[in-house]
């Protein structure tokens, strides 16, 4: 009896509140789920595509999380403004993309004018991204934590409103490529082909990146500097040189993102389309740990997925109409719950106990 | 002189020719850029001085003028001729990116991207002259001799570049508010004498040149004689001091209680505006400002004030009274308040930068929320709610924006009680002391969760009210109404006018919010413009405009103590949270 007192002692009732919360959200997933898949509306087939186009959606979110996740690495800070750069290579290069579809060239030599696209919205986005950490990031590296964030959010807004500015607020649309655009059918399953394409090729930039961090002498640096700056410098390594290497490594996987983006949704090219899945990305990454390359391409994927057959499973199965409406809900639900309860990821070590 | 200007400057490398096409360049990038975004093209379309001068050309000049003037302070002690052709070759060679993009304008079709672009940009660029040669020399000439006036700043005696300096912003700035001073003088002094002045809302030359002469005299009188009249009130007894203060609040109120009335309804509409965010501004710095807790989702508690408001006060479907405003607002605010503590509560034990990001996806929910077809049958969904009623006191119903303003001013004088009793409370200095280490704070014996809930809570109350007024001002309630950007807005005018500083909220809330509703011309840009002015304050002057005395001291100290660390960053972002930085695997 005394003993069970005093284990209640140390609980304090916000513990006891989020514990309930946990048990709640819990409950509500599996009643949800359960009644959508025994009222038997949807077939296994449709899970199955819609897991599949959550994991090419899933893929670009990897891609964008890979630049929070290796600043954050490195420099502990939430670059805000990372939605931004992704938008900025979006967002030129859909004026050189339709433009590559008018001379014809995009449907002559499809996979070389996709290449030359990434390269330019990565060029784009590469720029973007070091000029924000020269200008607005560099000279705030010892400030309180809430500092550089704040300089991000403004960036994030002054970056938007530029590109406003630049190209007006309109919305544009990539071209339909051609060769992208059949589907091809696996057992029942119908695969529509630039989903495959969106996927393996977000694979192929996050394996390169991965054998960057890991094989070269940059990504050696990279790893030591995230490891402690100091000892880093000690060993005669350029920190400066190290973070601009970083920041123009995250806006390259982000402005080619945008590209493969625009081949999955060709729609809805605007100033501000960087901002959700920007936040999407964030939520990406940490559920995959901060700071973990492979988290968050794993955090990309699994919230890609959940993402898409979430509202169908759960919503739907609890009676909420208009399911998919809350599409973007559920991602951030996702963020807050997250950074409740796991606040370390999937993959991320445990953060200094009473802070993370 | 010289001496001392180079011993302020030792860390700045010697000012040399590469330097000056530097900073030349970088002028001329700055001034392409504001063409680009096509700011030049709108800002043109408002004059300054009528026929004379727009803001267009006030937008081009300043990159050189500015950049000439920091040049030249960089180049104290040369003799005054080189002083005067470094600015000029800045003038000079800013134009080279803008001569670059009138050939291309002209030659290209790169409007098709670049949509301002536009002829219209060309023929400013180029003064209206039908031949670009022509104008392009015109631009040499006006931007080489901005960088002249630029550097030749720097060669004036102190006093009369002050003088000089506040005679130009005053007159600028009362050109940018004449469309103001038009409908007040109008209704007061009659069409003829305004007509007198100004032109179609503009000011005639002779005005500007007036306003000038004006602000300049009365600052160089102030600097002649501005220490005698100090002294002279000083000497003033005590109690004469104290009177004259009242007197003074006395004339400030009543001024306050007879504004919507002088000013109309127009500009009433912008006082109530300002008003209400003053009112969120004044809540969201219990958290952010005093407490430190950025909190990017205060839309949440703004959107729950209005929809509460809407749902007891509408005669349409939705609703579920009506019942008086009166005795809505304390249901709003409370509504507020235990929205403020729900959300509260999963987010205590979260650090300031994952806070902020988990409280921008409450923000949001709530958005997607209430535009979600699942809450349609309760709150309208995309439509919105309609027909609220108006408060009524007796027979008198508030309707127009003129009586809103009296409602609003109550609000905020209440929770600016709030907030300086706060300020000095108990409580208040809880907060700040969990806002500069939360550690410390727990081991002096604060309980970290009550003070966080009580934050978090109160600051969502002042929101609830908001939400409340704002609802019932407009009389219908829009879900487009509450995304992010007031979120952003709000925190703009914090960080902006200062951080825990309430003079500096409301200086903020008029600057950000009242004249961008003035100046047509910068509502485009306003989200552009706060994000360079949150950039710039944290970078030029983190305590913001208008700093609370203890902030700003707090401040000075976490910067002198971190630059002498050198590349030892990490301990002092985590700010001695002693995080292990995670590692890349």
């Amino acid at each position: 009896m005394e003993d069970l007192r005093r284990r209640l002692d140390g609980v304090s009732w916000v513990d006891l509140f989020l514990w309930g919360l946990r048990i709640v959200i819990i409950l509500l997933i599996v009643v949800g789920a359960f009644n959508t898949l025994t009222s038997g509306k949807y077939t296994i087939t449709t899970w199955i595509s819609l897991s599949i186009s959550g994991l090419a959606q899933g893929s670009i979110y990897a891609l964008i999380a890979l630049g929070y996740t290796l600043v954050y690495g490195i420099l502990l800070m939430i670059n805000f403004a990372h939605g931004e750069v992704f938008m900025a290579g979006a967002f030129t290069t859909v004026f050189i993309a339709n433009y590559f579809n008018r001379i014809g060239f995009l449907n002559t030599y499809p996979l070389l004018a996709i290449l030359i696209l990434m390269v330019i919205a990565a060029l784009v986005s590469m720029s973007v991204a070091v000029l924000l950490e020269r200008i607005a990031y560099r000279p705030l590296r010892g400030a309180p934590r809430l500092v550089p964030l704040i300089t991000a959010i403004g960036a994030s807004f002054f970056l938007q409103y530029s590109f406003r500015g630049f190209y007006g607020s309109g919305f544009q649309t990539y071209p339909t490529v051609t060769a992208l655009s059949g589907t091809f059918t696996v057992g029942k399953v119908t695969i529509p082909v630039v989903q495959v394409v969106v996927f393996f090729a977000a694979i192929a930039l996050m394996s390169g990146l991965y054998w960057l961090v890991e094989r070269t002498k940059m990504g050696k640096s990279m790893r030591a500097v995230s490891e402690d700056k100091e000892v880093a410098a000690l060993m005669g390594i350029d920190i400066n040189r190290v973070i601009v290497f970083t920041f123009a490594i995250g806006g390259m996987l982000a402005g080619a993102a945008g590209v493969i983006n625009g081949l999955y949704r060709p729609q809805g090219v605007y100033f501000f389309m960087g901002f959700i899945p920007g936040i999407k990305a964030f939520t990406a990454a940490v559920l995959g740990g901060i700071g973990s390359v492979p988290g968050a391409m794993l955090g990309g994927l699994f919230l890609g997925v959940i993402e898409s057959i979430g509202p169908n499973l759960v919503l739907e199965g609890l009676g909420i109409d208009g399911a998919n409406q809350l599409k973007d809900a559920i991602a951030f639900t996702m963020l807050v719950l997250v950074l409740i309860f796991r606040p370390q990821g999937i993959l991320g070590e445990r953060l200094s106990e009473k802070k993370a | 002189m010289a001496h001392m200007a180079m011993m302020n400057k030792t860390d700045e490398a010697k000012f040399d020719g590469r330097a000056l096409v530097k900073y030349g360049l970088l002028a001329g990038v700055v001034a392409t850029y504001v063409a680009v975004i096509g700011m030049i093209a709108t800002f043109s379309q408002r004059q300054v001085v009528a026929g004379l001068l727009t803001l267009g050309q006030v937008l081009l000049v300043a990159p050189p003028l500015g950049m000439a003037y920091f040049s030249a302070r960089k180049m104290a002690g040369e003799s005054g001729g080189k002083i005067l052709a470094a600015g000029a070759s800045i003038g000079l060679l800013t134009t080279l990116p803008l001569i670059g993009l009138i050939i291309l304008a002209n030659n290209t079709n790169i409007r098709i991207m670049f949509v301002n672009i536009s002829p219209q940009l060309v023929n400013i660029l180029t003064f209206g002259q039908d031949s670009v040669f022509v104008g392009v020399l015109l631009l040499l000439v006006v931007l080489a001799l901005a960088g002249v006036a630029g550097a030749g700043l720097t060669l004036l005696p102190a006093r009369w570049r002050q003088a000089l300096v506040i005679g130009v912003a005053s007159t600028l700035g009362i050109a940018l508010m004449s469309e103001l001073f038009v409908v007040i003088l109008r209704e007061r002094l009659g069409n003829n004498f305004v007509r007198l002045f100004f032109q179609s809302g503009v000011m005639r030359w002779y005005t500007a040149v007036g306003i000038f002469l004006i602000a300049f005299g009365l600052t160089l009188f102030w600097q002649w004689r501005g220490t005698q009249v100090r002294g002279r009130w000083q000497q003033f007894a005590a109690p004469r001091q104290k009177q004259v203060r009242w007197s003074g609040a006395g004339i400030g109120g009543i001024i306050l209680l007879i504004l919507p009335w002088v000013l109309g309804t127009f500009l009433s509409e912008v006082l109530d505006n300002v008003g209400l965010y003053i009112l969120m501004g004044l809540g969201l710095n219990i958290a952010v400002g005093l407490a430190g807790l950025l909190d990017l989702g205060y839309v949440t508690n703004f959107a729950v004030g209005a929809y509460v408001t809407a749902v007891l006060t509408t005669t349409s479907q939705y609703g579920l009274g009506p019942i008086p405003f009166w005795l809505v607002i304390p249901i709003a605010l409370l509504a507020a308040m235990f929205t403020g503590f729900m959300f509260a509560l999963p987010v205590l034990r979260m650090r300031g930068d994952y806070l902020a990001i988990a409280t921008l996806g409450f923000g949001e929910i709530i958005r997607v929320l209430v535009l979600s077809d699942w809450l349609a049958g309760r709150i309208g969904g995309p439509q919105g709610i309609l027909a609220l009623q108006n408060p009524s006191i007796g027979n008198f119903s508030f309707s127009r924006p003129e009586h809103f303003y009296y409602i609003i001013l109550a609000a905020c004088i209440a929770m600016l009680f709030v907030s300086v009793r706060l300020n000095n409370s108990r409580t208040g200095r809880q907060w700040m002391a969990l806002r500069e280490d939360e550690d410390v704070a727990a081991a002096m014996g604060i309980d970290t969760v009550l003070t966080k809930l009580l934050a978090f809570t109160l600051s969502a109350a002042a929101g609830g009210v908001a939400g409340a007024i704002f609802a019932a001002k407009l009389g219908t309630v829009f879900p487009q109404s509450f995304n992010l950007f007031v979120s952003i807005n709000v925190l703009s005018i914090i960080i902006i006018g200062g951080m825990g500083s309430i003079p500096g909220i409301v200086l903020g809330a008029f600057l950000l919010i009242g004249a961008p509703e003035l100046l047509r011309e910068f509502q485009e840009y306003r989200l552009l413009i706060y994000g360079a002015l949150l950039i710039v304050v944290m970078l030029r002057r983190p305590e913001g405009l208008w700093p609370s005395a203890t902030r700003r001291r707090e401040l000075q100290d976490a910067m002198d103590a971190t630059s002498h660390l050198g590349v030892a960053h990490s301990e002092v972002i985590s700010h001695g949270q002693s995080a292990n930085p995670p590692k890349m695997d």
